[in-house]
């Protein structure tokens, strides 16, 4: 009884969320309101990737915008110059720029191949490159944090200070078309929703998939005992960078289709407060449970619009509380509230997922 | 990894050294462990036991020379030393808390699965792993996370990692401490088991379980050999009376368990 229960409550859930993102909120909400949602499941998406990393992983990923900002800048990249048309500048540097030529690293981003496949590569890539560094050095903790902040802080100063080739602070904006789509069309705006749906869904199956498989219980064992586990012969900075690649991915991907359902992508999208608050919605919800950040992700963003319209000053501090909060009291978020109450039924000795 | 008939192979220690900041921990210990022996490495607290497996397991940066079977370990990372089927414990049993016992096992018989074996679910039990289950005694708490069992059974289930591992050189660092008279025994006995078909070194300062299952002795003090071989003749060995047990020569060696040599700490 109780474990067919417990088999069937995770595809259950995965089942309502389709239905609650694909049926409902269309039906109901204005195209306006959709557009904040699909903006919300971006920063979801990202949140995915941090149960993965943080939740699991145990390493405090608190510079996801980093990743976020490489999957943006390469996707608002190519729709620019697709907007500007073959052999045309796109229409911010002709403002500021002072050469007439296109940067070299701007051309290959022409190619909606290469394109798709830098919003993969470059922040996948370049986590590999850190982390190899950081986990063989056995940086961890809060050094690590730190590590993750200064490293987005650094790629948003670095694009201010390159007005002429990224946009500077006003970051890139005004994109007329998505692949061949217009995007002043509702229609294909509301088809880049359900892009953007299907990704977070897809994307937190597979995770929950490596939750459970035989990774995913080597994942916990490093973030509880690395040293245990490299006495068992594994190499744990190995198993951590996996974790930390594919997080940077899902914040890559996220990044990309931010760009075309928000519009924008600038520095102050992805420097160390965005960064910080990706990791917030996250903890709110659950960290460890793929289902939690999600939500809490969603949540934190829905309400900061919210609230933040409304009680632009006092915003800051209840988020700030709010979390503050649930790290001392509640460190399995939101979601641990339900275990919590149920106490009293039989203990799962099975890793929740 | 190991085929059965593969021979034993045994520890070789030349002259290892171990500094930490001018400090020498270990002074020169040169020491064979013969294929199959169930070694004790006793001696009082500070005496740099802890210190040689760290070396051996290349957890410290040692000189000298420490061969497994012919194959040099100083030098090589600690999960490479592990490949080469050398395993140990901890003085503090150290588990994976909230991870159940069979997933505890599972991942300690895995440290040779492919990438794409990982990514796959754990469906039953793995043959290694059940009889490990068998072996401490533990097949009927398999479900049960790690961080409920009692010090007794976390060190069981350490020792189960490292026979999963199909390690053929297990050094394990006071595996009884801590544990009731039966429990002892019974740990004993599973020692015992174990080395019939591999190599043993045990820390331990509990003198009557050491007399009860030692087939061989060193006794270290202060980084160095102070004496080695049988029970008996460490027992007769009237430096070892003096300094590890504190008795003057001649007086004969029934210490307590613990005792004056630090116990369980
Ligand atoms: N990382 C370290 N840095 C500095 N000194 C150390 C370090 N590790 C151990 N020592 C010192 O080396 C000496 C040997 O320590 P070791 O832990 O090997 O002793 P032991 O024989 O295992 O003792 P015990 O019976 O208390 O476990 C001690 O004096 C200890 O203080
Ligand atoms: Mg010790």
């Amino acid at each position: 009884m109780t474990s067919t229960l417990t088999r069937w409550r995770a595809p259950a859930g995965y089942a309502l969320g389709a239905l609650l993102l694909f049926a409902v909120a269309p039906a109901l909400l204005s195209d306006f309101r959709l557009g904040q949602l699909a903006r919300y499941l971006c920063f979801a998406i990202v949140a995915v990737g941090i149960a993965l990393a943080w939740g699991r992983g145990g390493m405090l990923t608190l510079g996801q915008g980093l990743f976020f900002g490489l999957g943006g800048y390469a996707m608002a990249m190519h729709l620019k110059l697709t907007d500007a048309g073959a052999g045309q500048l796109p229409d911010f540097m002709l403002l500021y720029g002072d050469t007439s030529e296109l940067p070299w690293w701007w051309e290959p981003f022409r190619s909606p191949a290469v394109a798709l496949a830098a919003v993969l590569v470059l922040p996948m890539g370049l986590a590999a490159l850190i982390g190899y560094a950081v986990f063989r050095r056995r940086v961890r903790g809060a050094y690590f944090a730190i590590l993750s902040q200064a490293l987005a802080a650094a790629f948003a100063i670095l694009l201010v200070g390159q007005q002429a080739t990224t946009g500077g602070t006003n970051g890139l904006t005004n994109f007329q078309g998505f692949f061949g789509f217009s995007l002043l069309d509702p229609v294909n705006r509301r088809t880049v929703y359900f892009l953007i749906a299907a990704v977070l869904l897809l994307l937190m199956i597979g995770v929950r998939q490596l939750f459970l498989s035989r990774y995913g219980e080597l994942l916990v064992a490093v973030r509880d005992s690395e040293e245990r586990v490299r006495f068992l012969g594994y190499d744990p900075a190995l198993v951590k960078l996996v974790a930390y690649v594919l997080s940077a991915g899902t914040a890559g991907i996220a990044g990309a289709l931010f760009v075309p359902a928000v519009g924008i992508i600038s520095p102050a999208l992805i420097g160390i407060v965005p960064s910080i608050q990706f990791v917030i919605g996250a903890a709110i919800g659950g960290r460890a449970s793929v289902a939690g950040a999600v939500i809490g992700a969603v949540a934190v963003a829905w309400a900061q619009t919210t609230l933040s319209e409304e009680f632009p000053a006092a915003w800051t501090y209840f988020q700030a509380g709010l979390f503050i909060a649930v790290v001392a009291f509640l460190p399995g978020g939101l979601v641990s509230l339900r275990r919590l109450l149920a106490r009293r039924g039989p203990r799962v000795a099975e890793v929740p997922a | 990894m190991t085929t059965p008939d593969e021979p034993l192979k045994g520890l070789r220690i030349t002259d290892l050294r171990v500094s930490f900041d001018g400090f020498t921990a270990v002074d020169g210990v040169s020491l064979t462990v013969g294929p199959g022996d169930l070694r004790f490495l006793i001696g009082p607290n500070g005496a740099g036991k802890t210190t040689l497996v760290d070396a051996v397991t290349g957890l410290v940066p040692a000189t000298g020379s420490v061969e497994f079977g012919g194959t040099e370990l100083l030098g090589r990372p600690v999960h490479r030393i592990v490949r080469l089927g050398i395993g140990r414990t901890f003085q503090t049993a150290t588990v994976f808390e909230n991870l159940t016992v069979l997933q505890n096992l599972d991942i300690a018989a895995g440290a040779g699965r492919s990438p794409a074996a990982l990514l796959r679910r754990r469906k039953g039990v793995p043959d290694a792993v059940a009889r490990a289950l068998e072996t401490i005694g533990l097949t009927d708490r398999r479900g049960d996370l790690a961080g409920t069992l009692a010090h007794g059974r976390r060190q069981w289930l350490e020792i189960g990692m490292l026979l999963v591992q199909d390690v053929q050189l297990l050094l394990l660092d006071e595996p009884v401490a801590g544990m009731s008279h039966d429990e002892r025994a019974e740990t004993g006995g599973l020692l015992r088991r174990i080395a019939e078909d591999r190599t043993v070194v045990v820390i331990e300062h509990d003198m009557d379980f050491m007399r009860t299952f030692a087939s061989s002795v060193t006794v270290l003090h202060a980084g160095r050999v102070l004496s080695e071989g049988s029970v008996a003749d460490v027992q007769a060995d009237p430096r070892v009376q003096e300094v590890y047990l504190g008795h003057s020569p001649g007086e004969p060696v029934a210490a307590p368990a613990g005792g004056s040599a630090g116990g369980e700490d």
